[in-house]
């Protein structure tokens, strides 16, 4: 452990290769969480289904390609695929505990995650997928540098998917009916706003967003039946330091979150990689749980 | 239900656990199993239905329990009976302290964040105990051979983990008819009121959770000896099975009631037998499949449903 820290002190080139492929992964972090931020911030619930989504997205991918498409067509078909999906969990399950209690939602997200883990299990196998977008690789530095064209383009393709979203919401007649049920879904319905189609609208949304992210994770990196909690608590994790409101804050925190997960991968060995994501939500929480309760407050 | 049914039922169940080892050889593992999980449906419950902190994390303290046994059996160079009480005991006494530590970190957190933080806990000390190579790493550890005959090590364990749940039972029983029962509800109930009431809100959150603990711990040493191995994913930290069972046990049962839990246990686990014998290969996805359908058609549980049902009868409006 030591050793790969001294030698990221000692080769600066080594901790930009780690950091900038981190950073590049990051994107995809930020796109997952931008939904799971949308989603929070309009339904009011944590969907723990969340990593499912993109695991589902990357699996649409993986078939696409494997049937002849190009890889990088699949990410528009992922996601339009998985905004149905969406469509089909919000109107059969996530609808009926949208106004109960916040656990219950949990509860019920948690269910619906491991059903379609163990659905992807049994359809897919369970093996580790992933789709080479046979890109190559870019080298900077005198070779000391390797990123992989695919996690750049990635990278520039979840900002372009975040800057549409954030557009969306800003323009269209859709997006404007959302913010406003976030703010107010009382006085969004007085105005004439059908919020039940707005809640199935926002959820759909955020799993094309998940979809999205998921193509881009089977090009750039791999996927696995059992690998969605990772990606909600990332999400979570973003969300609590971002805040559910701000796209900036999102990027630059999922950005973060990426290349600090990929140089404590790097340190501690990529078998405790898991164990640093989820322990970092832990420190996150109690860190801003400290600060508010400083403030006599807690947590909302 | 009045005290005399109570000790009634409890009756009954006695002689059940008692007797039917005997008259069901075959059944012995089944009942095991059952008595692990009416503790963890009680444990949780404590938090859970009494107090309304909703826990994906306790089977921290269970894997805490399989581990340190696993380990003092391995390490210790004392005959069986002797490591096995050791490990329990060192089980337990570290269980509590992570109880003190975790409890301190987390239980001033409310709502979702407290239910994902906890859900983190579990999840990363499954990561770390699969990474550890002292603990076996990703392959787990295999526990000692039972020095007794044949079939005495399931009756051992199964006697073992019924004294457990009897008496988590009968001090669960005890402690909600204390203050602290009380002030336990008072915290689910309207926490920031309970604080200006004068109580000791954190203390009382964090004796809640060593309780747990020290139950889970214990029950986690003795289950990893009655399954003989322990994977840190699949047996001792395994938040996607027991960790999740546990909350949707005690839902099923009926929240914050005291038979709720070990009815929802009893239930629970029958209809999760009858999944392995019938849909084998596809139990898993019908298990994910029932916790949706009672989270989100039966969130009040037989306990509250039948507390609907007496209402309704007698004629009080909702």
């Amino acid at each position: 452990m030591l050793d790969n820290l001294a030698l990221l002190v000692q080769f600066p080139a080594v901790t930009v290769d780690v950091v900038v492929n981190g950073l590049l992964i990051g994107a995809i972090f930020a796109l997952a969480a931008y939904g799971m931020a949308l989603v929070w911030g309009v339904l009011n619930i944590v969907n723990v289904v969340q990593g499912e989504l993109v695991v589902l997205g990357g699996y649409v991918t993986f078939l696409l390609v494997q049937a002849g498409m190009p890889p990088l067509l699949g990410l528009p078909v992922s996601a339009v695929v998985m905004f149905g999906v969406g469509w089909v969990i919000y109107r059969a399950i996530v609808f009926r505990v949208v106004d109960k209690d916040v656990f219950i939602s949990i509860l019920a997200t948690f269910g619906l995650a491991i059903l379609i883990q163990q659905l992807a299990n049994l359809s897919f196998g369970a093996d580790v997928r992933s789709v080479d977008a046979g890109l190559g690789s870019a080298y900077f530095l005198d070779g000391m540098v390797t990123v992989a064209w695919v996690k750049l383009i990635a990278f520039v393709l979840a900002l372009v998917a975040g800057a549409a979203l954030w557009l969306f919401l800003r323009h269209a007649r859709l997006g404007q009916a959302i913010r406003a049920t976030a703010q107010n879904p009382r006085a969004a319905r007085i105005l004439g706003i059908d919020t039940g189609r707005v809640y199935a609208a926002t959820y759909a949304l955020n799993a094309a967003l998940c979809g999205a992210a998921g193509s881009l994770a089977v090009m750039a990196w791999t996927i696995h039946p059992y690998m969605g909690l990772p990606y909600t608590v990332r999400s979570f994790m973003v969300v609590v330091v971002a805040g559910v409101g701000n796209v900036g804050a999102v990027v630059a925190a999922g950005l973060g979150l990426g290349a600090l997960e990929n140089v404590a991968g790097f340190v501690l060995g990529t078998e405790f990689q898991i164990a640093f994501v989820f322990a970092l939500m832990v420190a996150i929480l109690v860190w801003r749980h400290g600060r508010a309760a400083r403030r006599r407050e807690h947590l909302k | 239900m009045n005290r005399l049914s109570d000790w009634h039922i409890m009756g009954v169940l006695a002689v059940l656990g008692l007797g039917l080892p005997f008259l069901a050889p075959s059944l012995i593992t089944q009942l095991s199993f059952l008595w692990l999980m009416v503790v963890f449906a009680l444990t949780w419950d404590m938090l859970g239905g009494r107090m309304g902190y909703n826990s994906f994390g306790n089977i921290v303290f269970f894997g805490i329990g399989c581990y340190a046994a696993a380990i003092v059996q391995r390490d210790a160079g004392l005959p069986y009976f002797e490591a096995l009480a050791l490990g329990l005991v060192l089980g337990a006494v570290i269980a509590v302290a992570a109880a003190l530590l975790f409890g301190a970190a987390l239980l001033g957190i409310r709502g979702h964040y407290f239910a994902i933080g906890t859900l983190g806990l579990g999840i990363t000390a499954a990561e770390i105990a699969a990474g550890w190579d002292y603990v076996g790493a990703g392959s787990g550890m295999a526990l000692p051979l039972y020095p007794g005959a044949l079939g005495a090590r399931e009756l051992f364990f199964c006697y073992a983990l019924f004294a457990v749940a009897i008496v988590c039972f009968l001090s669960l029983r005890w402690l909600y008819g204390t203050r602290f029962g009380l002030a336990l509800n008072a915290i689910r109930d309207d926490q920031d009121k309970a604080d200006a009431m004068g109580l000791r809100t954190t203390q009382i959150k964090v004796f809640a959770w060593c309780v747990a603990a020290f139950f889970l711990a214990i029950s986690g040493g003795l289950a990893a000896n009655m399954i003989g191995f322990i994977d840190p994913r699949d047996v001792a930290f395994a938040g996607a099975t027991f960790g999740v069972w546990m909350v949707l046990m005690a839902i099923l049962g009926g929240k914050g009631t005291l038979w709720g839990p070990v009815l929802g246990a009893v239930v629970f686990h029958i209809t999760q037998e009858l999944f392995w014998t019938y849909l084998l290969g596809w139990q898993r996805v019908a298990l994910g499949l029932l916790i949706v359908v009672i989270v989100v058609f039966f969130p009040q549980g037989i306990m509250g449903w039948i507390a609907e049902r007496r209402a309704a009868r007698e004629g009080a409006r909702p």
